[in-house]
């Protein structure tokens, strides 16, 4: 209706004289398919969207900030929350950046162990994705499907760490507790069953007539126009772009480790969803090749004292705490050890000046830190380059053209976790 | 200016209102029992899932932890519909407001869970971005710690403040 | 290539050039930052076609205050290179790289928003992760942690970082 009149006069509509406006729409940051606190503003004309432009920060946490008035063991609990869906891959990123600031490298066990627990976060991550996305396109299902199995691998890590999310296990030098004695055998079941499992998913919804219209040429993300947008991760590796931060530049060991890298050709969500489930895939053989190499027992944190953290901690029946023997001894037999232990607690490592910057493969793309020393006990800046954070750009790129149903299914296929977004 | 006495004892009431009190207080306690109980038999939450917490919350939501022994498991995405709002995760200063926005959406009778530490005291991050506490916000009922709580944690929150509206509901 | 030779290469074009823990970083002054950008991408050996990360170090003693690094890799070659450039805190500016790459978009804006930093040329330089009205950048030194500041019946609990007690 103008401004003019108040009445829409239906008897003399003359089709010429229709005004096309477009509306401003508003979706999010409270939304059930936003994948968090994402608000996008939409300026629709009916279905299509005109334009599109993501407004992010309703997470923003001062993480980094943080991280400049904690030690630097302390860094590693901060890092962990950042994209809450692969803490493990947080950790790592700041401990590998650490360790090279410090010069050291974790002990091979350890290094077998982060290997074990990212690849397994990834599948996690990448199931969170499916029962999403699942749920957000209609297979309602699938939500419960995606967090059943998600449950058998939380199992995993609470049995290994203690905890089910956000674990703060690896630590600068290597990794803070061995696994449990029937942890192998846990995997080894969950190694069992999961192949099954994604077969199942498969079965729903690769050839699901529904899936593939709300998927099939939505959201499309040419090759030039990824890597312009410095898009990494599945959305690239689904533009057929085989950029892989595991085979680019491998740490923890990923060189001795037989896996592919899935790519697609396509670049639209149908490829993002292949490629991820046969991420998946992939995953569950790395960790299957991770098993083998735990046979043999071995340390798993660094030998030097000034490095390691003090404490033996083993999961007890309340949680995470020191070994009975390990406080009998510094409250009883040694003092050192008591003035040593206090003082890596509460003073911690001093990493020698620097700046380093090292890349992981997250299950959202490359996840890089930027870590700069002055010398001291204190992380001078810490910088998180999230792959979410950049991936989310090209969010506009994909959308031109598109229907506000397919916005929905494209930021599902972007997979973006706000809490790495925004830090 | 005059008052009017009524006829009776002269304590403030009458016998007759003495006596229709009673009958009241009976009729209305039995009906606030009847509407407490069947408030916390499905409360709905609506959908405001924020960081690590919100996983957490989807996973008491599914299968292994089902929420919906309790009617609940249905996420009301629009405020309008829901009577429950559990804030999950880590509230920022950019979405303070709309926190209180969703909340006064809401119909009464409302009820708040603040998950998690974060929600509850601001967690781990004692910074210049997170709010710290939603109950500088929005009034809470109950505050389950954790970080991230386990869906048994949440559970446990969820059912004490089922005993909270059952016991301490109010129709009027 | 190896870090060492990569240093070598730019060393032509470029002045200052470290090797440290197999990373190359080079120091430019702001005047050539996109003449050197678009240098290193155009040549075959180097090709540093993608922009990882650009990011902002505050170091309030030392003159310049404000240190931008620029995180570069090469989608042909795979190596990495970082570009430096340090700019005083009165005259915080540097010419935006979105032209050569625009993923530098988001990362400038927040650069912006966190440090203050302004970028010309940018297509939309405004905050991104604090809320529009923020006043303050917050991830500068000078700038406190923050948190709450309670009084009750009196009392006053300043931020976590100024506690005593």
């Amino acid at each position: 209706m103008s401004e003019t009149s108040s009445r829409l006069d239906l008897e003399h509509v003359d089709p010429d004289e229709v005004r096309e406006e477009t509306m401003i729409i508003n979706m999010g940051p409270q939304h059930p398919s936003t994948h968090g606190v994402l608000r996008l503003l939409l300026e629709l004309d009916g279905e299509n969207v005109v334009s599109c432009q993501p407004i992010v920060g309703y997470l923003h946490t001062g993480i980094e900030k943080n991280c400049e008035y904690r030690t630097w063991q302390q860094g590693v609990a901060y890092v962990t929350r950042a994209d809450y869906l692969a803490p493990f891959f947080n950790e790592l990123g700041y401990c590998l950046a650490a360790e090279r600031l410090l010069g050291i490298e974790a002990p091979p066990r350890a290094q077998v162990l982060r290997v074990l627990f990212c690849e397994m976060n990834r599948i996690a991550s990448h199931l969170v994705w499916l029962a999403t996305t699942g749920m957000e396109l209609g297979a309602i299902s699938m939500m419960l499907y995606g967090f059943r199995e998600r449950e058998v691998i939380l199992d995993v890590f609470e049995a290994a760490t203690g905890l089910r999310m956000n674990h703060s296990y690896f630590r600068i030098g290597g990794v803070i507790m061995d696994l449990p004695p029937d942890g192998p055998a846990q995997i080894r079941e969950f190694l069992r069953v999961m192949p099954g499992r994604i077969r199942e998913y498969e079965r729903i919804l690769s050839e699901n007539p529904i899936w593939l219209e709300r998927n099939r040429g939505v959201g499309h993300l040419s090759a030039d126009r990824a890597l312009a947008f410095g898009v990494t991760g599945p959305m690239l590796r689904a533009a057929g772009v085989a950029r892989d931060v595991r085979k680019d530049e491998p740490y923890c060991g990923y060189e001795t480790y037989e896996f592919g890298v899935p790519t697609a050709s396509e670049g639209d969500c149908y490829a993002r969803y292949l490629v991820r489930v046969e991420e998946m895939k992939q995953s569950l053989g790395i960790v299957e090749q991770c098993l083998d190499r735990l046979a043999e027992p071995g340390p798993v944190m660094v030998e030097d004292p000034k490095l390691r953290w003090p404490a033996q901690l083993e999961v007890g029946p309340d949680g995470i705490g020191n070994s009975p023997a390990y406080v009998r001894h510094i409250m009883e037999e040694s003092m050192e050890a008591l003035i040593h232990h206090f003082k890596m607690v509460t003073e911690g490592i001093s990493v020698p000046a620097g700046e380093v910057y090292q890349p992981v493969e997250s299950p959202r793309g490359e996840l890089g830190y930027y870590l700069v020393s002055d010398g001291g006990h204190r992380p001078y800046r810490v910088k998180i380059r999230d792959p979410s954070f950049v991936n989310l750009q090209a969010v506009p790129a994909m959308l031109e053209g598109a229907l506000v149903a397919d916005a929905i299914a494209v930021i599902a296929s972007v997979d973006p976790v706000m809490g790495g977004v925004d830090r | 200016m005059p008052v009017e006495r009524l006829p009776g004892r002269h304590d403030g009431r009458a016998t007759s209102d003495v006596e229709e009190e009673v009958r009241r207080g009976v009729l209305l306690t039995t009906l606030d029992r009847a509407v407490s109980w069947a408030r916390k038999q499905s409360m709905w939450p609506v959908t405001f899932g924020l960081a690590c917490c919100a996983i957490e919350m989807m996973a008491t939501g599914a299968g292994d932890y089902d929420l919906s022994r309790w009617g609940m498991e249905l996420f009301r995405a629009s405020p309008r519909q829901a009577d429950l709002m559990i804030v999950a995760g880590r509230v920022s200063q950019k979405m303070a407001p709309v926190l209180r926005t969703v909340y006064d959406q809401m119909p009464e009778p409302k009820w708040v869970i603040s998950m998690g530490v974060c929600a509850s005291a601001g967690g781990m991050f004692t910074n210049y971005a997170i709010v710290q506490g939603v109950d500088t916000i929005v009034p809470v009922d109950v505050y389950v710690p954790g970080c991230p709580p386990k869906p048994e944690m949440l559970m446990y929150g969820i059912l004490r403040l089922h005993e909270k509206v059952r016991t301490r509901g109010r129709v009027r | 290539m190896r870090p060492e030779e990569l240093a070598e290469r730019v060393r032509a074009r470029v002045p200052e050039v470290t090797v440290a823990r197999g990373e190359a970083t080079v120091v430019v002054d702001r005047a050539r930052v996109l003449a050197v950008l678009a240098e290193v991408r155009r040549d075959d050996d180097l090709a540093f076609d993608f922009l990882s990360s650009v990011t902002a170090t505050d170091w309030p003693g030392r003159a310049p205050r404000f240190w931008v690094s620029y995180e570069l890799s090469s989608t042909r070659h795979r190596h990495r290179l970082r570009v430096k450039v340090g700019i005083d805190e009165d005259d915080a500016r540097l010419p935006s790289v979105t032209s050569l790459f625009p993923t530098a978009d988001w990362h400038e804006r927040e650069t912006f928003d966190l440090y203050g930093i302004v970028f010309d040329g940018h297509p939309n330089l405004s905050r991104i992760l604090l809320p529009d009205d923020w006043e303050g950048h917050p991830l500068r030194k000078t700038e406190e942690l923050g948190g709450v500041d309670t009084r009750y019946k009196g009392a006053f609990v300043p931020p976590v970082d100024r506690r005593t007690t």
